[in-house]
């Protein structure tokens, strides 16, 4: 299905009756040379970019509810690549370039709009961290900018600047960062994974993997047996369970966070704000809800919804920083399960089975970096070697002393 | 999560008074014991689906560490012991 100004007048003519869906709706084959588990972002991009960058195209994606139902479309929309650690800094800004050329690549509107994120700080001390910060991305070729308290009021008038606890003294300002329409990005790579002869296969479970000789030889589903020359794993907060089908041990625990949505607004919030007081953080969408969202809830779930307490600790931190937000009335919320990693940083690697590929432990940092972990797990895949931006994203890294704390919280999954 | 926990020193008490601190079912290893003992002990989890045992901490109530056993799909508290009995359970 393609688009265009046209077809929207002709389609329109005829009763909008006549679009065709997006990917096709395959019956599984009995077998594939690579299947992926999963049909979140990860899994799409990573079908997409085997298909189109490395050329393995008899490619499967297995997904157990409806496609885009699980983090893809629960996250906040936030794409930016402002970290400061070496081994995260060179993937997520490999990432934000894929990002900034995902609309032409895809032909498809993903509605990425370089608003800018600006992260406040409260302190001088903060202050130092962010200047650090910004010199760190400076160093990997990303710019920054430290905006102080009198410009910071004239681009953003209506924030709590005198808050006695939490003075705003100034940001830190990515300005090629913002947001981009998560379902748009999960329903083009599909669109463009379908085009290269991605079969995408919806509402099948995995629930089993079936090995012999040390090697997988494929799935159980609940469609049935699907051989598979490899088998890559990119089931988000469900990881734990599904690497437990192959015995794999992870450092990782399913974490619960939340999400919320207010009624619409007119254009009020120019830019992604990040609360340095605590972990919150608000954009307006173009159609004009503000969408927010904070820490996580704190406790190991599975359910995709958290609890009320958290809930009222996001509302408070906002009208914290911005006290109209006390007028606005809450539309949604819900809760997304994420595999919290032990270091806060996502695992990119091979497994003790040579023929099994894993990619989880994207914690709550998952959507910005749906390109580049799609590109660096289909290179991983194709080519059994390391993409050189995700060097440092290896699962023995916990073993051999080489985390990536890039919060310096140390192996407690609820505190990154 | 459930809204009122009893707790087994101060009753029932609501839930916002509790600091969850992480999985209960491992075992600390010996000092002795071999880098991959601890590499599990430290960063692996069984991140079970269903019944687990957590640590609670009793923060704002008798400061004591529970040992608490609830679902982590619905949510459903199931029972509540100090950590000390859970240890001498288990004959730690």
């Amino acid at each position: 299905m393609r688009y265009s100004a046209f077809s929207i007048v002709r389609n329109a003519l005829s009763g909008n009756l006549n679009w065709k869906p997006q990917w096709r709706q395959p019956q599984p084959k009995s077998h594939y040379d690579v299947i992926i588990v999963g049909g979140g972002g990860h899994g799409l991009s990573t079908a997409y970019y085997l298909a189109k960058e490395f050329g393995v195209k008899n490619v499967a994606v297995l997904e157990k509810g409806y496609l885009g139902s699980g983090n893809v479309g629960r996250n906040t929309t936030i794409v930016r690549s402002n970290y400061m650690l070496p081994g995260n800094e060179s993937f997520y800004e490999f990432s934000m370039k894929l990002w900034e050329g995902l609309e032409q690549d895809l032909n498809y509107n993903v509605m990425l709009s370089q608003r800018g994120v600006i992260m406040l700080y409260h302190s001088d001390a903060q202050r130092d961290a962010y200047v650090r910060r910004g010199n760190t991305m400076w160093m990997e070729g990303v710019s920054a900018e430290l905006i102080e308290r009198e410009q910071l009021k004239k681009m953003i008038p209506f924030l709590n600047y005198d808050h006695a606890r939490y003075p705003i003294l100034g940001g830190l300002l990515q300005r090629r960062a913002g947001t981009a329409r998560h379902d748009a990005v999960a329903w083009g790579y599909a669109r463009g994974a379908d085009q290269h002869g991605v079969d995408i296969i919806e509402h099948c479970e995995v629930t089993g993997i079936r090995r012999e000789n040390g090697v997988v030889t494929g799935v159980e589903t609940s469609k049935g047996f699907i051989g598979c020359g490899k088998l890559a794993l990119a089931a988000a907060g469900n990881s734990s369970r599904v690497g437990e089908m192959a015995d794999l041990k992870l450092p990782l625990e399913s974490h619960v966070l939340q999400a919320f949505v207010t009624e619409g607004l007119k254009p009020c919030i120019d830019h992604v704000i990040v609360y340095g007081g605590g972990h919150f953080y608000i954009s307006q969408s173009d159609k004009g809800g503000l969408v927010f969202g904070a820490e996580i809830d704190g406790y190991s779930s599975y359910a995709q919804r958290g609890n009320l307490a958290t809930a009222e600790h996001v509302m408070e931190e906002g009208v914290s920083m911005i006290p109209g937000l006390s007028r606005v009335r809450v539309l949604r919320a819900w809760g997304g399960v994420m595999d919290m990693s032990m270091d806060g940083s996502p695992i990119i690697d091979r497994t003790s089975i040579d023929n099994l590929y894993l990619n989880c432990g994207w914690c709550y940092g998952g959507f910005k970096a749906t390109p580049a972990s799609g590109y660096c797990f289909a290179h991983l895949i194709a080519r059994n070697d390391t993409h050189p931006v995700a060097r440092a994203l290896r699962l023995d890294r916990f073993a051999r002393g080489y985390a990536v704390d890039e919060a310096g919280a140390g192996p407690q999954p609820n505190l990154h | 999560m459930a809204s009122l926990i009893t707790c087994p020193h101060c009753g029932v008490r609501p839930k916002e008074e509790f600091a969850i601190r992480g999985d209960a079912s491992l075992i600390r290893p010996a000092p002795t014991a071999s880098d991959e003992a601890w590499h599990d002990y430290v960063y692996v989890r069984a991140n079970p689906r269903g019944r687990t045992l957590e640590h609670w901490h009793h923060v704002a109530g008798c400061r004591r560490f529970l040992v608490v056993e609830r679902d982590t799909v619905t949510h459903e508290v199931y029972s509540a012991v100090d950590g000390v009995v859970a240890a001498r359970e288990a004959q730690r």
